[in-house]
């Protein structure tokens, strides 16, 4: 108990959330990190699939990219990168790292969204007279969507646990107020940084959860 | 005078360095036994909680959506928060980081070992009750053997993530090769850093081959029907990868 009263004073400290260490400039940091990582990995994956998808190739590729990625530790890639020539260029290493574990569930969930699209409606709708083009925008997107937009959820989770990482290699973000408890040996802030992160990764979750029961019953599907 | 510096890989600081696995044997050799150690006792510790908790849930329906909720929002913290937020209960401990681990395995174990049980034939199950069988048996010998393709693939799902996230206990001290790579980063160390890194994703692979080789030993019966419809196996592949959780960092 003593520890919650000590977290819970740091907590209400002003002094903690103003300047350049503190949770507000922290926050700002993982924020931008992570909608700027989602919206690169999302440009990268999100053309890719839709295309592997339509014309129902590369299955292999984007199925098992999300299994084998899940042996590789994002701890190791980001000190690698970091080690690398690339780590001398400020965030890059930490914005590659980020990139590159967020692409394969984006990817994957994709590419299994356009490939489970009812092939009789591909038909009718070829059968109208679609061009490949309007095939995609008009019928496979629109029904692929509630797995598209499940791969974007998973995605931006993930990338907000990941940011939290970037703290080791000496990246912004809330992992920040953790790294530097551990390094004052300061218990109460170590656990009112990681009471800080864990909210923010359940409140993203959450806000997907509630866009998607709000959304419009096509969007929803079976994800919702 | 001092001599000059040596030229070898280790004063060139090469990525690739026979010297640093020579030299450096017996502190790698500790840090796998470490990782592994520490990711099988947390698997294990999960898979003990686990599937007492399946069977209730599966017993007591209406424990379905707690026990579902809470284990999303364990697996929605991130693993460097959850270590953190374990700090004042366990201290710098190995206790920490398995029992951190264990959370995140309990999440996918018991996800995997609901739909397993759930997706048993009721087909089976009447023939089952037909024949006699009483609740107990027809738990041990027809549902469980039934869900073993689902908790397996929960099981190696979980091992796998376990493997990749152990590096981060080295913020407590023990993060088995991750203690290397930490150690490697500060002091630049790139020969340690690669070596480390690879190790991981090795036992990761092996730990992963050796659980798909018990789950065809403990479902022969699956074998003769793989065979026999090969389109159907790839279709299932990817649902079951659509119901595979995101990663765990």
């Amino acid at each position: 108990m003593n520890t919650l009263s000590a977290v819970w004073t740091w907590l209400t400290t002003g002094a903690n959330w103003a300047g350049e260490n503190g949770v507000w400039h922290r926050l700002e940091q993982h924020v931008v990190l992570t909608f700027a990582c989602l919206v690169i990995s999302a440009l990268i994956a999100l053309p890719i699939a839709l295309t592997l998808g339509h014309l129902g190739r590369g299955g292999a590729l984007a199925v098992n990219l999300a299994n084998v990625g899940r042996a590789v530790p994002t701890f190791a890639v980001l000190v690698l990168l970091l080690l690398t020539p690339i780590g001398r260029y400020g965030q890059w290493p930490t914005i590659i790292a980020l990139v590159l574990f967020a692409i394969p569930p984006l990817l994957t969930n994709a590419y299994v969204g356009m490939r489970e699209v009812d092939q009789d409606v591909v038909r009718a709708a070829r059968g109208m007279g679609m061009t490949g083009m309007q095939l995609v925008w008009r019928v496979e997107v629109p029904l692929a969507f509630p797995l598209v937009l499940t791969g974007i959820r998973i995605a931006a989770v993930q990338l907000v646990a990941t940011a939290t990482l970037a703290a080791l290699v000496g990246g912004g973000g809330l992992g920040r107020i953790i790294t530097a408890g551990f390094n004052l040996a300061s218990t109460p802030q170590v656990v009112a940084g990681a009471v800080l992160v864990a909210v923010f990764a359940l409140l993203m979750e959450a806000a997907f959860e509630l866009a998607q029961r709000c959304a419009p019953g096509w969007a929803r599907g079976r994800a919702g | 005078m001092t001599a000059p510096p040596p030229d070898d890989c280790l004063a060139r600081n090469d990525w690739i360095c026979g010297d640093y696995l020579s030299t450096r044997r017996q502190i790698l050799l500790d840090a796998v036994a470490q990782h592994i150690q520490l990711t099988v006792i947390s698997v294990a510790l999960g898979l003990l909680i686990a599937v007492p908790l399946a069977l209730l849930a599966r017993r007591r329906r209406w424990t379905v959506g707690p026990v579902l909720g809470i284990t999303t929002v364990i697996y929605t913290i991130p693993s460097l928060a959850m270590f953190s937020l374990l700090l004042p209960f366990y201290g710098l401990s190995a206790t920490l980081v398995v029992v951190g681990l264990a959370l995140y395995s309990l999440t996918l174990l018991v996800r995997n070992l609901l739909a397993g049980l759930d997706g048993v034939p009721a087909e089976a199950k009447e023939a089952a009750r037909g024949m006699g069988y009483g609740p107990l048996r027809q738990l041990l010998t027809v549902e469980l053997p039934l869900a073993v393709p689902a908790a397996m693939a929960g099981l190696r799902i979980a091992t796998v993530s376990a493997v990749a996230l152990t590096t981060v206990g080295a913020i407590v001290g023990y993060g088995g090769l991750g203690n290397l790579i930490y150690a490697g980063m500060n002091a630049f160390f790139k020969a340690q850093v690669l070596t480390a890194s690879v190790l991981c994703v090795i036992i990761a692979v092996v730990l992963d081959l050796l659980l798909l080789g018990a789950e065809r030993l403990l479902t022969p019966w699956r074998r003769a029907s793989r065979q026999a419809r090969p389109r159907g196996r790839a279709v299932a592949g990817v649902k079951r990868l659509v119901a595979a959780p995101g990663r765990r960092t």
